[in-house]
């Protein structure tokens, strides 16, 4: 091609806007681009066509249609409505579900615990201080993988046999089969009690824009905190008390082998969750921490010479700031606690990896289909959160005008 | 909180009366903790002997780590070949301290050197042939292991990680989203499906014949995975240089490629050496997750000496010996980091 | 004349096919003898099957049948390597070529050999599953386990069986999945569950790993038969037909009374056409396979025959202390059968 222009040119000019064209940035980066997407679409394809023609050799079946078998695994701990005559479809969502159940629990007690131990580390007695920062140095540096061992074979095998349980008030027990508590027969009367609580709920919040706009408007304070009691703590407890008192409980029994009736925690929930909890506790407390000090002492100093009090100070003008740095890393935690819920498929918490990627895997044989539902899971749940997170982070973000 | 520092050890703990209680408190519970460690691990613990029946005590049995001590730090290497993993690690770190104690115009010969030559060195001396005994991979196992794949899996994660955040930072559409892709993939997946996806996948998608060894594998899925982590770890060193940096490089003539390797690079890897540290430091904790694909690190040989019937219960034991290695290593490369952060804090 | 031509053309051609088909390519085998050793899959660790002691040295009857086929098919019972693999990496590890054979106590089930490209080529153990229970529990069959929870490895064919068992049963039971046979008896010896289960075997052999063996008993009546062997992937007929015959072999010869110690003797004297024949002394075997003669004659020398294999690992010769009784041969009340070698 290149010879046919060079025939019809006369030679410089032609040199000369060859070397424009190629010295012309856009051009370049076209090239290298398309080269780059070119070259990795290739390999991809050769990577397909490799597994294709391997698999064809192997006799492996594949597709989708395993999803729709009947999966024949007995789960011991399902909050879907998932029994072992089900297709394999449904123990996948049985696993999801089991996964995303761990990691919501584990990530609300590692804030909690977390925040505690990062306000720890800057108290002003020394051996609080000491102990929050021994507690932080000795967690992020062990594998995780020894906290799941270390509080299921460690701890909770510690627990006594199902005939001497730990009976909490005659209505749960604990042994080392987990935590049987009662289950409701109906749900009908806690259906009532979670709309109240519901209703409860949306009236402090109506009443809370309220009071800003008439703070705003007449500078009066408004009762809040009483309020806030009575809406948020009082009205939850009275209805649960009542729907409590008003339904009929199935309060499990000790036959046998163990307890017949309530629901079971099973004791590789508890380990799985105090593992994510007391590590990832570590994480998030030095985030805290990070974030606490991040704030300018100035701010501080200002907002008491304002005759703000300690406590006030804190709330109103230190958390706040801090929560600003604080919400990115924080998010990396989070996803990093999703993620790690994996580790309980060392320990036979029935979550997606270990009843997808390991049972249901074993069965149909069919790897690269499952790997890739598996990480398809990870990854969307993942993408949620962030989405939340990204939300969350831009609310609280400096407003500058 | 930060209100001055306490003159005195007894102002410090019982300066007032709340700190005083409060310290107190703590300081029984911690008795009350650490007394039955410290009686397992040290006071009641055998230290002496050759079998479980030597351990009479109700304490700690180290007689089991003596015995399972070679194992433990080797895995099934032969014992007459010990010598090379030990001359391995020894030339790493003589490598490594030589780059960072060389004077500064020899440092980036030095250091692309040692890239090269340390670890084709290193896998020679493990693996053998040309001239020395060829040792399989399978035979290699403990604190060994679980040394190579952190550093095998940190050469492709650092170069890939500088290459992804360069690619993130790019001012080009299509490499931008390739590197953001591959980023936030394998920053949303969990490790231990990835390394099971390395050892079932790499075989399937090569073609017949062309086999991937099992270690290389775990390697090879961690190195990527890990490539991600360090990405982002290097983006914060690279947001952090001022734009007028790559200007003034720009501005001088240098290329895209010159200007990133003797300008933005340098300035930018050092501000994030903190940040790949304690990446480095997640790729230690998770060698662990090998073990589910049945190579024996540390962790892995650890549980496996415990289904040795003349070793039955020992799993404090290993557990608590296993792990110690592993904060040792990860709180050691830890203050290194702080301290690096501290020295660019001044 | 160019017919004649033509027709010796054919002929030529047609009687080097037929020499070409006595033996079809075997690219295992091929790779094997380049390699030099076999790579043969076995359990992570199941004393009286396949095991590593802290040398990394592997004893056990699924290990002796690897160790037949390399005297087999290498002359020597040494060249071979193993590869430990877990319930969940078995499969993928032998479909993708990574291992030429698992014998790693795996039961024959239809759908396996339907849908995951496996073949099974003989079975070396007659398994039955049962469970382990604590001697204070007092329980004397798995009836008895109502109520019970369960350690179990994940993915095995004892994890479908029991909760089928169970549950045609009407009995309620907990089932705990672990992802390795050893984290299952370590809740079970933690007390996380009231039976262990797996094969009769299997048991026996993991029983040796609990704190006081002393305390557990072994239900003596399976609830399902779960006959095992070596499996080996799709394709490559005449390595199949190598693996199976290998396994035949060493239950003829203990059929036919060859032993390792009279072997020499056998080979030099016998007159019995069949102990003849498969120790290389007459009808070529071996060749039709692509084995030399005295393939058998090798894995009976240095390995041994079945009941040896059998008595040194996991029977009285050895810590488990199993009886044969299924795997016992079938003129002695067992279940263990060769087709003849004619």
């Amino acid at each position: 091609m290149t010879a046919r222009t060079f025939s019809l040119l006369s030679e410089p000019v032609i040199v000369s806007k060859a070397l424009a064209f190629i010295n012309d940035k856009r051009v370049r980066d076209w090239f290298y681009q398309a080269a780059l997407l070119i070259g990795l679409a290739a390999l991809l394809i050769y990577f397909i066509r490799n597994a294709s023609q391997n698999m064809v050799q192997a006799g492996i079946a594949s597709g989708f249609d395993f999803l729709w078998r009947t999966s024949g695994i007995e789960v011991p701990f399902v909050i879907t409505n998932y029994t072992q005559s089900d297709n394999i479809l449904s123990l996948f969502w049985a696993g999801v579900a089991n996964t995303l159940l761990v990691t919501v629990i584990a990530l609300v007690l590692s804030t909690l615990l977390g925040f505690l131990i990062g306000i720890a580390r800057l108290s002003s007695i020394w051996l609080v201080q000491a102990m929050a920062g021994a507690y932080v140095e000795f967690v992020r540096n062990i594998p995780l993988l020894f906290f799941v061992l270390f509080w299921y074979f460690g701890v909770i095998a510690a627990l006594p046999a199902p005939r001497e349980s730990l009976s909490v008030f005659g209505v749960a027990f604990l042994n080392n089969r987990g935590l049987t508590i009662p289950l409701p027969d109906a749900g009908a009367n806690f259906r009532y009690a979670f709309i109240a609580i519901a209703v409860s709920c949306l009236l402090h919040w109506l009443f809370l824009r309220w009071a800003r706009r008439r703070k705003e408007a007449t500078g009066r304070d408004a009762p809040v905190l009483r309020i806030g009691l009575l809406l948020l703590v009082l009205v939850p407890v009275l209805a649960l008390a009542w729907a409590t008192l008003a339904t009929r409980w199935d309060i499990p029994v000790l036959r046998g082998f163990n307890y017949r009736g309530g629901f079971v925690v099973i004791p590789e929930f508890v380990a799985l969750l105090a593992a994510l909890v007391t590590y990832t506790a570590g994480f998030i407390a030095e985030i805290v921490r990070g974030g606490i000090q991040s704030v300018p002492h100035g701010q501080i100093e200002a907002s008491a010479a304002l005759g703000l009090r300690p406590g006030p100070t804190l709330r109103l003008v230190t958390i706040p700031q801090a929560l600003r740095v604080m919400t990115p890393p924080m998010t990396n935690q989070y996803l990093n606690v999703l993620k790690n819920s994996s580790f309980g498929a060392a320990i036979a918490y029935p979550d997606v990896v270990s009843l997808f990627m390991g049972s249901a895997l074993n069965n149909t044989g069919q790897a690269i289909e499952i790997i890739a539902m598996t990480l398809a899971v990870y990854l969307v749940i993942g993408l949620a959160v962030s989405a939340f997170m990204n939300w969350y982070n831009a609310r609280i973000a400096l407003v500058t005008r | 909180m930060r209100t001055g520092v306490p003159t005195s050890w007894r102002e410090r703990l019982f300066g007032t009366p709340v700190t005083a209680v409060v310290t107190l408190l703590l300081a029984a519970a911690i008795a009350w903790i650490a007394t039955p460690i410290i009686r397992w691990a040290l006071i009641d613990a055998t230290w002496n002997g050759q079998t479980r029946n030597d351990c009479t005590g109700t304490g700690a049995c180290w007689v089991f780590v003596k015995a399972r001590f070679g194992q433990f730090m080797y895995g099934f290497y032969p014992i007459e070949e010990r010598w090379r993993p030990n001359l391995a690690g020894l030339a790493f770190l003589l490598g490594g301290g030589a780059v960072v104690f060389a004077p500064q115009r020899l440092r980036l010969r030095l250091g692309l050197a040692a890239l090269v030559i340390l670890p084709l060195l290193g896998v020679w001396l493990l693996g053998g042939g040309y001239g020395l005994r060829a040792i399989e991979t399978r035979e290699w196992g403990g604190l060994m292991l679980t040394v190579f794949i952190s550093i095998y899996a940190s050469l492709i994660a650092i170069p890939l990680g500088i290459l992804l955040a360069l690619g993130r930072q790019s001012e080009l559409k299509v490499i931008r989203l390739i590197a953001v892709l591959f980023i936030e993939f394998w920053r949303g997946v969990p490790i231990i499906a990835v390394i099971f996806l390395a050892s079932l996948l790499l075989p399937l998608i090569m073609p017949t014949g062309i086999g991937v060894d099992r270690l290389a594998r775990a390697v090879i899925g961690l190195g990527f995975c890990i490539a991600a982590y360090m990405a982002e770890a290097v983006r914060g060193g690279l947001q952090a240089l001022p734009k007028g940096q790559r200007e003034a490089a720009t501005a001088l003539g240098l290329t895209y490629w010159k200007a990133t390797s003797f300008i933005i690079l340098p300035q930018a890897l050092r501000i994030s050496l903190p940040a790949i540290t304690n990446e480095f430091i997640a790729l230690v904790k998770n060698t662990t997750l090998v073990l589910v694909v049945s190579i024996l690190d540390l962790l892995g040989i650890a549980q496996a000496s415990l289904a040795d019937p003349n070793w039955v219960g020992m799993n404090m034991e290993a557990y608590v010996f296993s792990g110690g290695i592993y904060w040792l290593i990860c709180f050691a490369l830890s203050r290194w980091s702080r301290s690096l952060e501290t020295k660019r804090g001044r | 004349m160019k017919t004649i031509y033509l027709a010796g053309a054919i002929f030529a051609g047609s009687a080097s096919m037929a020499l070409a088909q006595q033996l079809a390519p075997s690219p295992t085998l091929d790779a094997v003898k380049a390699r030099g050793h076999i790579e043969c899959g076995v359990h992570l660790g199941l004393p009286g099957f396949s095991f590593a002691n802290d040398k990394g040295e592997w004893t056990g009857l699924d290990v002796d049948y690897c160790k037949a086929l390399a005297a087999a098919v290498l002359g020597d019972a040494t060249k071979v390597k193993f590869t430990p693999t877990s319930v969940q990496q078995r499969w993928p590890i032998l479909q993708s070529g990574q291992v030429d054979l698992l014998s790693r106590n795996s039961t024959i089930t239809f759908s396996r050999n339907a849908t995951l490209g496996l073949n099974f080529q003989g079975i070396n153990f007659y398994e039955g599953q049962t469970f382990i229970v604590r001697k204070k529990a007092n329980v004397k069959s798995a009836e008895d386990l109502d109520g019970a929870s369960i350690c179990v490895a994940a993915g095995s064919t004892e994890e479908k069986n029991a909760a089928d068992w169970f549950r045609e049963r009407n009995l309620k039971v907990t089932i705990t999945n672990f992802q390795k046979n050893d984290d299952a008896i370590t809740a079970y010896d933690s007390g996380r569950c009231d039976a262990y289960t797996a094969g009769v075997g299997a048991l026996a052999g993991q029983r040796v790993k609990l704190k006081v063996p002393d305390d557990h008993i072994i239900l003596t009546k399976p609830i399902s038969n779960d006959p095992q062997g070596p499996v080996t992937r799709w394709g490559d007929e005449r390595w199949q037909l190598i693996v199976r015959w290998v396994l035949n072999g060493t239950i003829a010869a203990e059929m036919l009374g060859v032993t390792s110690k009279n072997v020499d003797e056998m080979k030099a004297n016998s007159k019995n056409t069949e102990v003849r024949r498969l120790l290389g002394a007459e009808g070529g075997f071996g060749a039709m396979m692509g084995l030399p003669d005295d393939w058998m004659y090798k894995v009976i020398k240095q390995v041994g025959n079945y009941g040896e294999s059998y008595e040194r690992t996991v029977g009285m010769g050895s810590t488990l202390k199993l009886e044969r009784g299924q795997n016992q041969l079938w003129t002695k009340g067992g279940l263990l059968f060769t087709p003849p070698f004619q």
